[in-house]
């Protein structure tokens, strides 16, 4: 397999709330080659964005990882100090998040921000500073950027906002860019746009990219890799083109089959996923799909299915797979 | 902006207008002879006629409005009869040594209070910030004229430390300091508890913001994301609300001069309520009321400034 | 919290209903021979300058906090209750003058507009009552206001409207039901500030005349005599801290407790 940058293996997150544990995180495994934008997809409630703050180790103070690995630049990053971990966040691993209204500090101007993500660089001059933050502004796309630097957030659309996020996230130069359903606020021409970027800014950073969604689309569209979520585990992970076109998991079948852009025919209902997504208090021993599972078999409400390798790189968790190979 | 600071403190006059016309409306619809009503049943028959005469007390009602409101806008504020000295002399006496007493007080309160408010919002349910929280209640609630009398129990009768009269020799800064000591403490501590209590609430408002996510996912230190991006959100709503109990702070600082024996704007308006010296009263209290209805403008133009957005929508 | 506040508010409350009955000796009785006594088993606080006894005195001084505080407060609240309605659903006018009127009696300090009117009208208990209504009626009414303003444009309103319901009945029983508990609320954490307003003004001899053992006036005799009877200034001094204490943790942990709505609106 390639060098990755990123490892997560075996993780495990619970929150701790009045009602009980909820473990939104059960066992995920997941490999970020380098160079590669692995996408990871899954509906509400699935566990992405918790995923990416666990990487990011931004988690609420109810949560608590239970287990695993985050390995990354030869360490764990689970086993790091809250300093060190500092140490890497904006710098080695970089977050843009979902909501550009909110996202931005809207007391300081973009130039302060990000004069002050620079903070730790204490060779530079200011001028410099803002030259190489005006420089990543004109990279996303923002004209006259050196101007901009001194407006406010709330002075920009939702779009360039977003723009001006993925800019501050750039700065640096990261390894790893977690991108948390950052077009999901977006109309679609925006979300165009911000793939198109994406993809051009590939080029520049020489790392690789989590991109966050439940947007298939736009997951086929610049995935390397895929990985699907469901209620807090790893379902099926392998390169997009077999994920779309071979989807072996249930779930990733259902998910694909009902994704309105890819209904060929006239029809006046949507097909949907019958059931809903299971309460995280209380994990069964079982496939956790195994509710809403069309295929499902006596096996699958007893026991969690293995990890079946279907072909080089692509794995899913399903009975049904262990089977058709045994 | 200017359009928006005009508006403010037009507002605020309009207010202030409002309250000289109900002073000067409740003196006259009280029975009586409003000479008498003024100075009270010591002043002598000349004195009475004095005030008559100066005041137009026989004119008609709305001539006397008119004279009472030019007067006002050229700084006159009457004169008073006891003394014969014009009151606005008086309030000028010792307006000063009441804002300094405000300032001690508040100040210190704001030292200790605004720290302690964010330390409680961040170490939410810590010891301390429940101990905070407690004891903030505690201090608010305790009338400041108790904690005045047995601060001089302790301080200047029992353990002779401190002086008890007045603001100290004129010209000594030392002694006036040491006078200041006492009463900027009994001012303060009630307001150390709500200036804390304002500001956790702020805090952990803005702290839960998504903003306050961002910054940390860039690895900002702790300190700064506090100082620059937290508590300069935060301290707006703790300004505007400042302004709103500068209120309770004037009346606060009648007490503690009261009890202090300092020479201040509230201790002329109780010493001369004392004697039914109407004038000073009025003096006075116009003197508050005014400092009152011009804090809120400068509070709100205060936020303004220091929040673009609400620049820039101006 | 809450708990040691309902412990100190009934203390006090308890005092207030059955002074008569429970003081030692007699507030008012004058005896001379007795006084300066310090504090001792015979008399727990100590007697004043006329030989009368301080706890006595400080018992009896519940009974005065206490209807004061109440009664004015009750008073203020209907007051501020009606004139609310009145500047919520009456023409737009009658509320802009209303809420003038409003914000120029906020603009006034306290204590110093209880001095001003004090000044004018002699120092009584009436008058006294007549400066805490005028203070306090205001921020009733603002409350009531808001409420009523926000419910009568409300589309809920509106549709009672068109089914022909009267504006009593609006007012009854949709209105009121949403203030009061608010009003309430607010109205007892008012108490401890009116009870020490009242102290206050005492004190400085504005308040209930002598010989009324109201607690300001025993504090402002016992500073005088500090020197030389230093308890009665302590005695003075912790019946307004517990009854202080005792409404506001009462208060506040029934806020906290009953809705974090009213958080908002309180």
């Amino acid at each position: 397999m390639k060098d990755s940058v990123l490892e997560i293996r075996d993780l495990s997150l619970h929150f701790e709330t009045q009602q009980g544990h909820v473990h939104a995180l059960r066992r995920i495994d997941l490999d970020v080659p380098r160079g590669e934008i692995v996408g990871v997809v899954g509906e509400s409630g699935s566990g992405k964005s918790t995923l990416a703050l666990a990487v990011m180790r931004l988690v609420s103070v109810n949560a608590r990882i239970t287990s695993g690995e985050l390995l990354f630049g030869g360490g764990d990053l689970l086993k790091l100090s809250e300093d060190d971990m500092r140490a890497i966040r904006g710098t080695r691993i970089s977050m843009v998040f979902q909501d550009p209204m909110t996202s931005l500090n809207p007391v300081r101007t973009i130039g302060q921000q990000m004069l002050d993500i620079q903070y730790r660089d204490r060779t530079s001059s200011g001028a410099d500073k803002r030259e190489k933050a005006a420089l990543a502004l004109q990279r996303v796309g923002l004209p006259d950027a050196a101007s901009q630097l001194d407006r406010y957030p709330f002075q920009f659309s939702g779009g360039m906002r977003q723009r001006i996020a993925i800019a501050m996230s750039l700065l640096q130069k990261p390894e790893l860019l977690i991108a948390d359903e950052i077009t999901t606020a977006l109309d679609v021409t925006l979300e165009a746009q911000m793939l198109h970027l994406l993809r051009e800014l590939r080029t520049d950073i020489t790392g690789s990219i989590l991109f966050i969604s439940h947007n298939l689309g736009a997951i086929a569209e610049i995935c390397d890799r895929v990985v699907v979520l469901y209620a807090g585990e790893v379902v099926e992970a392998g390169p997009v083109d077999d994920i779309f076109n071979r989807p072996q998991h249930p779930y990733t079948q259902a998910l694909i089959a009902c994704d309105p852009a890819r209904i060929e025919t006239a029809t006046r209902e949507l097909p949907v996923i019958s059931g809903d997504v299971p309460n995280l208090h209380a994990i069964p021993a079982a496939c956790i799909f195994s509710p809403r599972c069309p295929s499902v078999f006596e096996r699958c409400r007893t026991e969690r299915p293995p990890n079946v390798e279907v072909s080089a790189a692509h794995l899913a968790r399903c009975h049904l797979l262990q089977d058709a190979r045994a | 902006m200017l359009v928006y600071a005009i508006q403010r403190i037009g507002l605020s006059i309009l207010i202030l207008i409002t309250s000289m016309v109900m002073l000067f409306t409740a003196l006259r619809m009280i029975p009586g002879d409003p000479a008498t009503i003024m100075l009270g049943s010591r002043a002598t028959a000349a004195m009475r006629a004095r005030i008559t005469e100066q005041l137009g007390l026989d004119d008609p009602v709305l001539v006397q409005l008119g004279t009472f409101f030019g007067r006002i806008l050229q700084g006159n504020l009457g004169t008073d009869m006891w003394s014969q000295r014009p009151v606005s002399q008086m309030v000028l006496e010792n307006l000063p040594y009441t804002l300094v007493l405000i300032g001690v007080g508040l100040g210190w309160a704001a030292l200790i209070g605004i720290p302690l408010g964010c330390y409680s919002a961040i170490r939410r349910n810590s010891l301390i910030d429940r101990l905070t929280g407690v004891i903030s209640v505690g201090t608010i609630s305790i009338p400041s004229f108790v904690v005045a009398i047995y601060m001089i129990l302790l301080f200047a009768i029992i353990l002779g430390w401190l002086p008890v009269i007045g603001a100290g020799d004129v010209g000594d800064r030392g002694d006036q300091a040491l006078h200041l000591i006492m009463p900027g403490f009994a001012l303060g501590l009630g307001w150390v508890g709500y200036l804390s209590r304002i500001v956790r609430a702020s805090m952990l408002e803005v702290m839960g913001d998504n903003h306050i996510r961002t910054a940390r996912a860039f690895g900002l230190p702790e300190f700064r994301i506090i100082k620059s991006y937290a508590l300069r959100i935060a301290i707006l709503p703790t300004i505007t609300l400042l302004a709103v109990a500068i209120g309770g702070l004037l009346s606060s600082a009648v007490f503690v001069e009261a009890i202090f024996a300092r020479p201040g704007i509230g201790k002329l308006i109780v010493d001369a309520a004392n004697m039914r010296n109407f004038p000073v009263v009025q003096g006075g209290v116009l003197t508050t009321v005014a400092l009152f209805a011009l804090t809120m403008p400068v509070a709100d133009l205060l936020v303004a400034w220091l929040d673009p957005r609400v620049r820039a929508t101006l | 919290m809450g708990l040691m506040g309902l412990i100190l508010v009934l203390i006090v409350v308890f005092c207030g209903i059955f002074g008569p009955w429970i003081t030692p000796f007699d507030p008012y009785k004058i005896n001379v021979p007795d006084k300066f006594q310090a504090p001792s088993l015979h008399h727990i606080m100590g007697t004043d300058n006329l030989g009368r006894d301080v706890f006595s005195r400080v018992i009896a001084g519940s009974r005065i906090a206490l209807s004061v505080g109440v009664s004015t407060i009750a008073i203020a609240l209907v007051l501020g209750l009606t004139l609310g309605l009145i500047a919520g659903y009456g023409p737009r006018w009658l509320d802009n003058l209303l809420l003038l009127i409003f914000d120029s009696i906020y603009s006034f300090p306290t204590v110093i507009l209880g001095l001003t009117v004090v000044t004018l009208l002699g120092a009584s208990v009436a008058t006294l009552m007549f400066v805490v209504i005028v203070i306090q009626t205001p921020a009733y009414a603002r409350l009531t206001r808001t409420a009523t303003l926000s419910l009568k444009n409300s589309e809920y309103i509106e549709a009672i409207e068109s089914l022909g319901a009267s504006k009593a009945r609006i007012i009854g029983v949709h209105l009121l039901p949403n203030v009061v508990g608010p009003l309430l609320i607010i109205a007892s954490m008012d108490i401890p500030s009116v009870v020490a307003l009242e102290a206050g003004l005492t004190y400085l001899g504005m308040g209930i005349p002598p010989p009324a053992p109201s607690w300001g006036r025993i504090l402002q005799e016992g500073f005088g005599l500090i020197r030389v009877a230093p308890w009665i200034v302590v005695a003075g001094g912790i019946p307004l801290i517990i009854t202080t204490l005792g409404f506001t943790f009462l208060g506040e942990s029934l806020r906290d407790n009953l809705d974090p709505r009213l958080r908002r609106v309180v």
